[in-house]
């Protein structure tokens, strides 16, 4: 129910309409990673797939915004079936724990690799997560994602969306390679977001 | 209700019928490659017509709010189609904020307590003075002049502009109360028939381009064949009007003239924020604004010459 309003109001501000070019939805384990732009993001890409895939796929949300106070907490992880990312660890913990768990199940996650929202219309440079779970998790498919407008209809720093119509645009699966350096993979994958735009 | 409402939509939804009809007869007898390109849009532009006419038949029903309801809807739509074609930075986001929120509802609200006085000038006057300010005291001032004037001619043109046609609700026309819905199907027929009769004779006839780089599929005559039969549909439907048989013929090419001139106008700023069309929201018509650019220029002088000519 609640799911349902959330995703009538943010179809009548901005639209989102799901654009597949280079793959397609398909049940199979994925790691969707895409530019973040404002607090939409994860609503539009989440409903941009297909209703059934949705069950299984989870958003990664910073768990020091998202899981702030109950109401925000109980919207990502029980409405967007979120997973709660800590930005800043505490010394010997895994941040990426809560993560793998999601992958060990088989199911997919949407992660934004920038770990923060940006201003620009292009994404700012990628952190290392992406490499540690695609290294780790070699069967899991990499699905670049352009959110077009976004931050543009929300941008940081301002307290409403303006309607602005955004689109989702998802590319082709992203190869991996062990032996590429890391600098070198994170740089490929932000210029596959950025092929999109 | 006035049974003249049953007849007209009883004689719209038999032109749409024939109209299926005969899309569907082509779609089956239409061989050649670019003839079925053709005959496969006008069946859409068709079935989206089906759905605008029930739309229409809606706010008929239901009356003045329902009806300044789909006239908000339709200019929220419209304003989010051209904003989101124009390159608005993050300083402006304020000034949209403003417009979306307030300038919008408020223009409806307006009509809807016939406030005729702040009505007219609410977005040219307020919004214009008040918008760029929003902007600036963002304090970003690249482009500032072309940013704010973007926003300002959406604002007009899909708000303003498009909300003169429900407007001509409250109207006062003495000898016509209680009829002025009539007056916004007369306006709103004469202006869609006239785009579709100049895009069937331009498809039959055309040869000379009005304005080949702006928008390539008008001719002079599909405008001048369009226009006239246009025109003489809208002079025989006088009797819907407070207008004599040639007065209405005059409203008609008045409403005819000013969609031809908002067809090319919106297309040029279209071009000019480099896209074909303005979105894909209704299948085979583009965006919202695609069918709603004619309305934009005719509502707003319909309105004027009505409220000079004919309202106490």
């Amino acid at each position: 129910m609640i799911r349902l309003l959330l995703f009538a109001a943010t179809r009548f501000l901005v639209g989102g309409h799901p654009r597949w070019q280079g793959s397609e939805p398909a049940a199979r384990q994925r790691i969707y990673f895409a530019n973040h732009g404002s607090h939409l993001d994860t609503v539009l890409l989440w409903s941009a797939l297909p209703p059934d895939l949705r069950e299984t796929t989870h958003p990664v949300a910073a768990a020091d915004y998202w899981g702030k106070n109950a109401l925000s907490r109980f919207v990502s992880t029980h409405v967007l079936n979120a997973v709660l990312l800590q930005r800043r660890p505490k010394k010997g913990e895994d941040p990426l724990q809560p993560l793998r768990a999601i992958l060990d199940r088989g199911e997919s996650l949407i992660i934004f690799p920038e770990g923060t929202r940006g201003d620009e219309l292009l994404p700012g440079s990628f952190k290392g997560g992406l490499h540690h779970l695609a290294r780790d998790y070699p069967r899991a498919e990499l699905i670049p994602v352009y959110l077009e407008n976004l931050s543009r209809a929300w941008p940081k720093g301002t307290l409403i969306p303006v309607p602005i119509s955004c689109s989702v645009r998802f590319g082709p699966p992203l190869p991996f390679t062990p032996d590429e350096p890391k600098p070198a993979f994170l740089d490929r994958a932000r210029e596959a977001v950025v092929a999109l735009a | 209700m006035d049974p003249r409402f049953l007849w007209l939509f009883a004689g719209v939804g038999g032109i749409l019928l024939i109209a299926s009809v005969i899309g569907a007869i082509l779609s089956r007898t239409v061989k050649s490659e670019s003839g079925r390109e053709t005959v496969r849009n006008l069946n859409e532009r068709v079935r989206a017509w089906w759905v605008m006419v029930a739309i229409f038949g809606i706010a008929f029903v239901f009356g003045k709010v329902v009806t300044l309801v789909l006239f908000a809807l339709t200019s929220f739509y419209c304003l989010r189609e051209f904003i989101s074609l124009t390159p608005t930075r993050p300083a402006d986001h304020c000034a949209l904020a403003i417009a979306f929120y307030i300038f919008l509802p408020l223009q409806y609200y307006l009509i809807g307590i016939d406030w005729l006085a702040l009505f007219s000038i609410a977005i040219p006057v307020y919004a214009f003075l008040l918008l760029p300010v929003a902007a600036a005291v963002r304090g970003e001032t690249v482009n500032f002049l072309m940013r704010t004037a973007k926003i300002q001619w959406a604002l007009m043109l899909t708000v303003y502009c498009i909300s003169h046609a429900p407007a001509l609700l409250i109207l006062n026309i003495p000898g016509y109360e209680g009829q002025n819905f009539l007056l916004l199907f007369f306006l709103v027929t004469v202006v869609q028939l006239s785009d579709v009769l100049q895009y069937v004779f331009g498809k039959l006839f055309g040869r000379h381009k009005v304005a080949p780089r702006v928008s390539p599929a008008k001719t002079w005559e599909g405008l001048i064949g369009g226009g006239l039969s246009a025109t003489a549909v809208g002079a025989g439907l006088w009797w819907i009007t407070p207008f004599t048989p040639i007065e209405a013929a005059g409203m008609a090419a008045a409403i005819v003239i000013a969609g031809f001139c908002g067809g090319i106008v919106l297309s040029a700023v279209k071009r000019s924020l480099g896209a074909k069309d303005w979105g894909t929201m209704i299948e085979g018509h583009g965006g919202a604004l695609d069918r709603m650019d004619s309305v934009s220029f005719a509502a707003p002088l319909f309105f004027h010459l009505c409220n000079y000519f004919f309202a106490a």
